[in-house]
């Protein structure tokens, strides 16, 4: 096998294929619970040996049942895949664990990415486990806990003046000239199949079964299509009965290319220049826009943008009703979920998960002038007197 | 020093119309190989192969994209960061 990442006749992305009749003959649901507790009990489904997998015990997070949230908001089905948790606190380490195995496998001694904040923190812990020289490149002004939280694991860190977008096309030249792995360009293939697992997951906690209702945040795409192709997966080898699963996108109104799109009716994503403070899902020219799209349409899903003043909101709502503090892309979801209520999207009944795909610790800023303690002296009146007791 | 580069113009609903590709074929000595296309009323793409001079492609690239024609790399699509 060569690390291929493009076709060579269209030049367009090249998608794992697996021999599913195979994988019907010897998973099944007991093979699978009696796997470890993190995604590589899914290793099947995977497209490396998992045998030398780097696994930091990513994944099989809690998938919590959201009473409060879902009283707040109308829904009396409401879950929250609370994928925050991983060992570098975004969903991006089942991606990099694949993608580093993988390169591992090729004999890369490189591993690097091009990331708007998690994916970085995410390759910098994987390098470091692998003890691979890791470079990870990033727009200068990305959030300062993204940065710290990548810089610990002690890779060459390299801060762009410039766009998501612009930083991405400096990385393609050094992917075409330099044998780097880069684990979101020419490892591609690999890298968004790690996401599947998000599907399984869900599933495999429901009870086997696909939830009615996804909500999920919206960058590249990449995301949005990978939970489809794992439910799809699911049904396909017969581990669930069917996946009827309405799989929709939230985007922040700052960078809603693929909301644009979807609301023209077109397959067409138009380029934006992103303006959010979600800077996670700041990404202008979505590469996987149009199979976003294309899950969109498929599933019934509809494509919302977070207006930029509710995002905040949207993480305040989930932390002080299911005590869970997400990052800013956590409050599009949020947002963008009572958007879809509101619409009548997602009916009362549905059984919906809302996926939490980074932690809040990671942008505080966002959050920080909502911090307004009562200030007191050590003396017990004055405590009295500041909390009006 | 003859190279081969990959990429991908994205036009605008003004530039649809325009022979672009002829004219950056004709302008300079840069040979254009379409690989993928989709092109609307309001906007297109088009992913194609240069060949050519390294110096000749990258004044070929800088005229397009002076144009008004966004041009971007083809490693493969760079997925979310």
């Amino acid at each position: 096998m060569e690390p291929l990442n493009v076709c060579e006749l269209c030049f367009g992305p090249l998608e794992v294929m697996y021999d599913y009749d195979s994988i019907a003959r010897t998973v099944t649901r007991k093979s699978i619970e009696s796997g470890p507790m993190t995604m590589w009990r899914y290793h099947d489904f995977l497209p490396v040996d998992a045998e030398a997998s780097i696994d930091m015990g990513t994944g099989f997070t809690p998938l919590i049942r959201a009473k409060n949230l879902g009283g707040v908001l109308g829904l009396d089905n409401l879950y929250i895949k609370n994928d925050s948790v991983n060992p570098s606190f975004s969903f991006k380490d089942r991606p990099v664990s694949v993608t580093t195995t993988k390169a591992l496998e090729f004999e890369f001694e490189v591993l690097a990415c091009v990331s708007t904040g998690n994916l970085m923190g995410s390759v910098a812990a994987h390098g470091a486990k692998a003890g691979m020289k890791t470079i990870v490149f990033f727009p200068a002004d990305l959030e300062k806990g993204k940065v710290v939280g990548a810089a610990i694991y002690g890779p060459t860190l390299v801060a762009v003046d410039g766009t998501y977008d612009e930083v991405n096309r400096l990385c393609s030249e050094l992917a075409d000239n330099n044998r780097w792995a880069f684990v979101n360009i020419n490892m591609r293939p690999y890298y968004a199949e790690g996401s599947k697992t998000l599907g399984y997951e869900v599933a495999e906690q429901l009870g086997w079964r696909a939830p009615d209702n996804c909500v999920v945040p919206g960058a590249s795409g990449e995301l949005h299509t990978k939970i489809w192709k794992g439910l799809q997966e699911f049904r396909d080898v017969g581990l669930i009965d069917s996946a009827k699963t309405k799989v929709h996108l939230a985007q922040a109104e700052g960078c809603s290319p693929i909301v644009e799109a979807f609301e023209l009716g077109t397959t067409q994503v138009r380029p934006a220049r992103p303006n959010t403070i979600a800077k996670s899902l700041a990404i202008g020219n979505p590469a996987s826009g149009p199979f976003s799209l294309q899950t969109l349409v498929a599933t019934g899903g509809t494509a919302v943008a977070a207006p930029e003043d509710e995002i905040v909101e949207g993480i305040r709502l989930l932390a002080e009703t299911e005590g869970i503090f997400t990052e800013t892309a956590g409050g599009v979801v949020i947002s963008g979920l009572r958007k879809l209520v509101k619409q009548g999207k997602i009916k009362s009944d549905e059984v919906t998960v809302a996926y939490i795909t980074g932690n809040g610790l990671k942008t505080q800023e966002a959050v920080e002038h909502l911090v307004d303690p009562v200030h007191t002296t050590s003396d017990y009146e004055s405590v009295r007197a500041a909390l009006g007791l | 020093m003859m190279i081969k580069k990959r990429v991908k113009f994205t036009f605008p609903q003004k530039l649809i119309t325009e022979p672009l590709i002829y004219q950056l074929g004709k302008k300079y000595e840069i040979v254009t190989n379409i690989r993928r296309a989709d092109v609307r009323e309001d906007m297109g793409w088009v992913v194609l192969e240069l060949e050519g001079e390294e110096d000749e492609i990258a004044s070929g690239l800088e005229w397009v994209a002076e144009y008004g024609v966004r041009v971007d790399p083809v490693s493969g699509d760079v997925v979310e960061g």
